[in-house]
């Protein structure tokens, strides 16, 4: 039998909780000073409105060459850049919303390029524009829809498990996605619909994991009823950490691939899987149940 | 085999044979005749971002429309007063959607009171004041009336455009309303973006008005512009350079017929095959055109299309016969998209682009490619990972996720036909599919773990089997629940490509359900009646 972690493995999680939460500190306060340095996440076109166009070059031009282009096209402010992921010759045209006209950008960009460039030497693969009205509308969409998702998965959770579960459970998901956030921020990458789509993929993913855990310790506590309850956590997180770290494996395996191969289009989203995922297993075996400890010395169930 | 085995394989296979005809369709070029009559000849329906497209949403500025229908009220009360002797000193449109109207004395505006009653009953007064003599009121319409304006000019844009976009020739165009007053328009496959951007939005107001040939357009437009006319522009282009210029007119503001008068336009071409559109107008639209060109002989015609001059031709003779054409340098596609909207007829009221994604079909491929041989290359390693940890069992677990992914595509092709909004396979939806990989392995690595540890407890392969699927069941389903929670907000509040990864990631979890539970059990459950085995390989 090939195993990763040996059955009897007994690691003492729970005595080393507060070395997890100091990491895990560290980690959020890294991530929160990026943010405050930043101004906050840095919007993509979605949240924040503007315009994005990605050309392709038959050969690989100079980056200047197109920023000269387009300043000669009077696009003052248009940022570009390489976009490696997708491919060789491929570029970013971006342009903020200031403009009231976004409706002829697109076709102003086309134009000045064409100035510059052989007509046939490049193609204009993908473009994107978003007014800053939706772009504001799409911010509070998104709000909305992040608070409904973690709203509907606690009620779950309290349904399914006891409240002081349910508390493990948001410390973990809000450290995951505070995490994820952070390192978004540290590693300048836009904050997109796909990265939102990524986040709550994380949070599902980690309340997952977080709920294979709890659903162990609700075995476990009829059993080990004698026992303490910091070593009941201990046994469970034990038991349970080959399967953990199995799925997140197979699962990181996959997201790997899908990050260098799949183009650049799904690049940062898969970038923010894989990011909050490793953060997402990691918190399920140490902050939540940790926390749910933490919580029942604070706070001691009379009956259990 | 017993009873309980029977079924379960019947389940199997059927779900397997329906499986396989909902894809069939999607993975050949051409079904056989008979095909259609027996089964579904839906394929997966891809996404803008695989097949290349464009996505639009539109703002109707319905406020827009409520102006001028005010302002055509307004015009239409101030005649009525004239007629009805009640006697004002001012009448305008003011604030967007209300008229002020000053009348000479207070007898006069009991009079008015009366009238406006009577006559304009969605009318209401929102204040008045003496000015002396005279008293200024402000009138305001009904709200249920502008609402019901708004609506209605909401409803003959998406008409309209339905029109437009059917004309110009789109395979499967989606155009749908989107919350309030805005509109979603989906092209797929569309090779000139830009020009079906141009033709969408396009008011079209067409009228037709004189030019003032008293004036000179260079004295207009130092600022001396006649009482009653406005400088409008001619766009010309060199036929040699390719530069526009443009050239000014002073014209009387009066308009003397509108596009209500067409019947049909159609594109033409002269005896130098130069391409022309020509008009036909409706029995009253001939004339009524007929009488503005005998009243008005030998002066210049100008023929606006939203406040751009397409040509101001001298009229040389009364028309009759309803006939009119409008010539300007046109190119083939220009004249032909010029006679589209004006076919389809003009928008009540502007639009406005509020969105706009394209994608150009050579990247649409690129991502399929891309993520097409990502999943396969992902989902190898998973196969391998499997086998190399579980051994026997991994293989059992690898039948059950390549069945995961053909039992996802088969539901993918099947969805557009029983929900009646699109269900589309988008990049990131691929994404998901690849995802799911991993996680569906999630389900068995659970049962497995939990097979191992009843073994080590010493139990039977019988006992473990069964007791490592009844308690992994719970945990499986309490786990996947949060997923498909989060998958269910991201389907409610997501754009297209968003929408394709929560229905990919929902329906993966449902599908490695099934495998993980009914499959990979009944393969165990035949081993375990067919050969004498004393422990599981796992």
């Amino acid at each position: 039998m090939f195993e990763i972690i040996k059955p009897g493995t007994k690691i003492d999680f729970m005595k080393r909780k507060w070395i997890g939460f100091l990491f895990s500190g560290i980690v959020m306060l890294i991530g929160i000073i990026s943010l405050v340095v930043h101004g906050g996440p840095i919007y993509g076109i979605d949240f924040a409105g503007g315009t994005l166009v990605q050309v392709k070059f038959s050969q690989p031009v100079a980056i200047d060459a197109i920023r000269g282009a387009l300043q000669d096209g009077e696009l003052e402010g248009a940022s570009v850049q390489g976009f490696e992921a997708e491919g060789k010759g491929e570029y970013l045209i971006r342009l903020q919303a200031s403009s009231a006209d976004l409706e002829g950008l697109s076709t102003t960009i086309k134009a000045a390029l064409a100035k510059r460039f052989d007509e046939k030497s490049f193609e204009v693969r993908r473009v994107e524009m978003v007014g800053p009205k939706v772009g504001k509308d799409l911010r509070s969409k998104a709000i909305w829809a992040t608070v409904i998702a973690m709203a509907m998965m606690l009620i779950y959770i309290s349904f399914r498990f006891d409240f002081r579960f349910a508390v493990g459970a948001v410390v973990a998901i809000c450290h995951d996605v505070i995490v994820t956030i952070g390192v978004l921020s540290l590693l300048n990458i836009e904050f997109s619909i796909l990265i939102l789509a990524a986040l709550l993929t994380i949070v599902g993913y980690s309340i997952n994991d977080t709920i294979v855990v709890y659903d162990r310790i609700r075995e476990n506590l009829p059993k080990m009823r004698r026992e303490p309850f910091e070593k009941m956590l201990n046994v469970t997180v034990n038991e349970t950490l080959s399967r953990t770290i199995l799925t997140g494996m197979s699962t990181l395996m996959v997201l790997i691939v899908l990050f260098f191969m799949g183009g650049g289009v799904i690049h940062d989203f898969t970038l923010t899987l894989i990011v909050g995922i490793i953060f997402g297993t990691y918190s399920s075996v140490y902050i939540a149940s940790a926390t749910v400890l933490v919580w029942e010395n604070k706070f001691p169930k009379k009956k259990r | 085999m017993t009873r309980s085995l029977q079924w379960r394989f019947l389940l199997i296979l059927a779900v397997l044979i329906g499986a396989a005809i909902f894809l069939y369709p999607t993975f050949v070029k051409e079904l056989p005749s008979w095909w259609p009559k027996f089964f579904p000849q839906d394929k997966i329906h891809l996404g803008l971002d695989l097949q290349g497209g464009m996505h639009l949403t539109f703002e109707v500025e319905a406020d827009k429309a409520v102006e001028s229908s005010v302002e055509g009220i307004k015009n239409d009360l101030g005649n009525n007063l004239k007629k009805e002797n009640i006697f004002y000193t001012y009448l305008d449109r003011v604030q967007g959607n209300k008229i002020e109207v000053v009348l000479l004395n207070p007898d006069v505006k009991a009079r008015f009171d009366s009238y406006l009653k009577e006559q304009y009953p969605s009318w209401k007064e929102a204040t008045s004041q003496r000015e002396g003599d005279r008293v200024k009121v402000l009138l305001e319409m009904d709200s249920r009336q502008i609402a019901e304006i708004k609506k209605s000019a909401i409803d003959q844009a998406l008409e309209t455009i339905r029109n437009r976009v059917d004309q110009f020739g789109v395979a499967e165009p989606d155009i749908s309303r989107q919350g309030e007053n805005m509109i979603l328009i989906q092209l797929p496959g569309i090779k000139d973006p830009e020009r079906a951007k141009e033709l969408i939005g396009k008011t079209a107001i067409l009228e037709f008005k004189l030019v003032d040939e008293e004036y000179d357009p260079s004295r207009a437009l130092a600022g001396n512009i006649p009482f009653g006319d406005v400088i409008l522009y001619q766009r010309v282009e060199d036929p040699k350079t390719g530069a526009v210029h443009k050239v000014p007119y002073v014209i009387k503001d009066k308009t003397l017929m509108t596009g209500d008068a067409l019947k049909d336009a159609r594109v033409k071409l002269d005896q130098n095959n130069r391409p022309f559109v020509g008009l036909s107008l409706h029995p009253a639209g001939a004339r009524l055109f007929e009488q503005v060109t005998t009243e008005n002989t030998g002066k210049r015609l100008a023929i606006i299309l939203d406040n751009n001059i397409y040509s101001a031709p001298v009229i040389r003779q009364p028309i009759s016969g309803g006939e009119a054409i409008i010539e300007g340098r046109f190119s083939m596609e220009e004249a032909r998209d010029l006679a589209i909207v004006l076919r389809a007829g003009s928008l009540p009221a502007p639009i406005k682009i509020l969105e706009e994604r394209t994608v150009g079909p050579s990247l649409g491929q690129d991502s399929i490619n891309k993520g097409i041989k990502a999943t396969i290359i992902g989902g190898l390693l998973v196969i391998i990972a499997m086998i190399l940890y579980y051994r026997m069992a991994g293989f059992v677990a690898n039948i059950a996720l390549i069945l995961n992914i053909f039992l996802l595509l088969a539901i993918m092709a099947m969805l557009p036909a029983v929900l009646p909004t699109t269900v589309a396979l988008t990049l990131p939806g691929i994404a998901g599919i690849a995802l799911t990989l991993g996680m569906a392995v999630d389900a068995n690595v659970l049962i497995y773990e939990r097979i191992r540890e009843e073994m080590r407890l010493g139990k039977p392969p019988g006992a473990a089997l069964a007791a490592g699927y009844s308690r992994a069941f719970l945990t499986i389903m309490d786990s996947n629940v949060t997923t498909v929670i989060a998958a269910l907000v991201l389907l409610q509040f997501g754009t297209g490509p968003i929408k394709g990864f929560a229905i990919t990631l929902t329906i993966g979890i449902a599908v490695s359900m099934f495998t993980a539970i009914v499959v990979t059990r009944f393969i165990f459950d035949v081993v375990l009646n067919n050969f004498r085995i004393k422990r599981w390989s796992i």
